[in-house]
């Protein structure tokens, strides 16, 4: 009775949320949109996959706040605000990467760096005149920001991101899964690590144009989460993320276009449901192959006992 | 034992010294084809940091060690190396076939998402060599740990090596596991020839095999053969401590090592071996 008197009494809830109206001229106009969103899902999609390998989620987060400081501080000053996001991000990524080696250390230099990145940025947007829609944009996502210079930049991060992932792959990924034997055989452990850090501030300063700060962290960990609970093969993790993360993005700056809500509430949802699904997929699977494997080591022979030592 | 050619592993006049203290000096060891080599010794001798030298990823203070007479260089395809068993977190998107295929070229640029059917075969031959095929696509991280360690062996000699480092692979398995891990690594050495330089704290689970010791301790070392090395009086003197050595149905127990704690479960290994098998 309750909810059927506040559907009545606003009806523009459902259309707020979900509005389709003169569709086709948004697309038309706003269409650069949907491409920087298959960019970003793209380069979200491949780099979460070594954010997962690498347990480096909590940095992602620290990373994409100082973005967030950098490219406020630029709307403040009036300079190119993709710059600023830059900036931020790598230098963060930098401090990160250069004092936390270790994970323990690394995620208290992420906890102190974070708030700070934070207030810095609400600093900055305090101060700023302009218009609030683009200081909101910036921790919650927009779709309007994306002008086409902006768009270029995007599309250029995109790829030195992308070009750098593919050339170091198969050292990182050795290095991030068996970092002893990656070093025994050669692999320069110890230098990836700043490497990629660099990468992923790249990565995260491009993201947090179009999800914003606070919701990076469903494009750059989610799918690549997601995609790990089906699948041990990493070429099907790797194409799985890549997938949920496009899905994601594109699919929300679809239905972001006609309504009034920022795009990060879309991006998010369907970053979640994909890692709820396949939550669900991968244990019922588990369950079944626990099963298999119980009733073979069943049948398994039992171990011999050793010659016992006698001591005191 | 089986040829006079040269050595695979050549350590001449080695010294390390780390933060003043100095792990080993005027070390000189051979490695001959097909030898089998247990490098023994209390926790922080120096065994692993002799493996990281030999890998070329520790510079020595002194002395060179060699490879086929190549001096040591990382990432070497003339070594390949097998580390301790350890468990790896669930959602890792790795399986056996691809340890063994990172093994075989996960140091290369690029993603190698084509190179296909002929990778994928040459994986599946090197998982079959150890006896391993069915596991080639079990998530490594449900691998029980005796499993594990035969992927981490094929993973090892996927290159082909000529000089194999074990480090502790042994840990942490159950006595029937590392009786058949330590097989594993015999037969390849009597198949092929490959020389094995097995750092371990126990040396019963390989003293069938076993043809030469390295004891490292306090910065002294003793070589020579099991008789030789592993007896009250040797290493007496190479502790300056008395030290009992005693057999006991073929296995050998050593009783009052001045290591950390109590002395008597970090060197010898029966002790440890029967208290997690009762």
């Amino acid at each position: 009775m309750t909810t059927f008197a506040v559907a009545s009494s606003e009806p523009g809830l459902w259309k707020q949320i979900f509005n389709f109206d003169s569709y086709g001229d948004l697309l038309a106009l706003l269409h650069n949109s949907v491409i920087a969103g298959a960019v970003l899902g793209i380069v979200g999609g491949l780099i979460s996959v070594f954010v997962m390998m690498r347990d480096l989620p909590f940095a992602v987060h620290g990373i994409s706040e100082l973005s967030f400081a950098g490219a406020a501080g630029a709307l403040f000053l009036g300079v190119n605000v993709v710059v600023g996001a830059v900036t931020g991000s790598v230098l963060a990524a930098v401090v990160i990467g250069a004092l936390g080696v270790r994970a323990r250390e690394r995620n208290s230099i992420i906890g102190v760096l974070m708030p700070f990145g934070l207030g810095l940025g609400v600093l900055f947007l305090s101060l700023y005149k302009g218009r609030s829609a683009n200081k909101f944009g910036l921790l919650t996502g927009q779709i309007v920001a994306i002008d086409t210079p902006e768009l270029s930049w995007l599309i250029g991060i995109g790829l030195v991101v992308l070009a750098s992932l593919l050339l170091m792959w198969r050292p990182l990924r050795f290095a991030s899964l068996d970092p002893e034997v990656a070093a025994a055989r050669g692999v320069p452990v110890r230098l990836l690590s700043p490497i990629f850090m660099l990468v992923l501030g790249l990565a995260i300063a491009a993201s947090v144009q179009v999800v914003g700060a606070l919701l990076v962290l469903s494009i750059v960990c989610t799918p690549a989460a997601a995609a790990m609970r089906v699948t041990a093969s990493p070429r099907a993790t790797v194409a799985l993320s890549v997938l949920f993360a496009t899905v994601a993005m594109v699919g929300g700056t679809l239905l972001a276009l006609g309504s009034s809500i920022p795009i990060s509430p879309y991006v998010t949802t369907i970053s979640f449901a994909c890692y709820v699904g396949c939550r669900l997929v991968g244990s019922r699977r588990e369950r079944r192959t626990s099963m298999r494997r119980a009733t073979e080591e069943i049948a398994e022979p039992v171990p011999e006992t050793a010659v016992p030592a006698h001591h005191p | 034992m089986t040829t006079t050619s040269d050595p695979v592993l050549a350590v001449r006049s080695a010294s390390l010294t780390l933060a003043s203290r100095t792990l080993w000096s005027g070390l000189d060891v051979d490695v001959r084809e097909g030898e089998f080599l247990a490098v023994l010794g209390a926790n922080g001798s120096g065994k692993t940091t002799l493996l990281r030298a030999v890998l070329g990823l520790q510079p020595l203070t002194h002395g060179s060690i060699t490879v086929c007479g190549r001096p040591a260089q990382r990432g070497s395809d003339l070594i390949g190396y097998v580390p301790q068993e350890r468990r790896l977190e669930p959602p890792a998107p790795l399986r056996a076939a691809d340890l063994v295929e990172m093994g075989l070229d996960g140091h290369r640029l690029g993603p190698g998402w084509f190179e296909g059917r002929r990778r994928r075969q040459r994986v599946a031959e090197i998982l079959a060599a150890v006896g391993a095929s069915e596991l080639a696509d079990t998530p490594v991280a449900k691998l029980s740990g005796g499993e594990q360690q035969r992927v981490r062996i094929a993973q090892a000699l996927a290159t082909e090596p000529r000089l194999l480092l074990c480090d502790e692979p042994l840990l942490s398995l159950d006595p029937r596991h590392q009786r058949e891990v330590v097989r594993l690594i015999d037969d390849r050495r009597r198949a092929k020839g490959t020389a094995i330089l097995f750092v371990t704290h126990e040396i019963n689970p390989v003293l069938p095999y076993v043809d030469r010791v390295l004891y490292l301790a306090d910065g002294r070392f003793r070589i020579g053969s099991v008789d030789e090395v592993m007896t009250s009086r040797s290493l007496s003197t190479l502790y300056g401590a008395r030290i009992e050595v005693i057999r006991i149905d073929g296995r050998i127990v050593v009783v009052g090592v001045p290591d950390h704690g109590d002395g008597l479960d970090s060197d010898d290994g029966s002790y440890a071996t029967t208290g997690s098998a009762s």
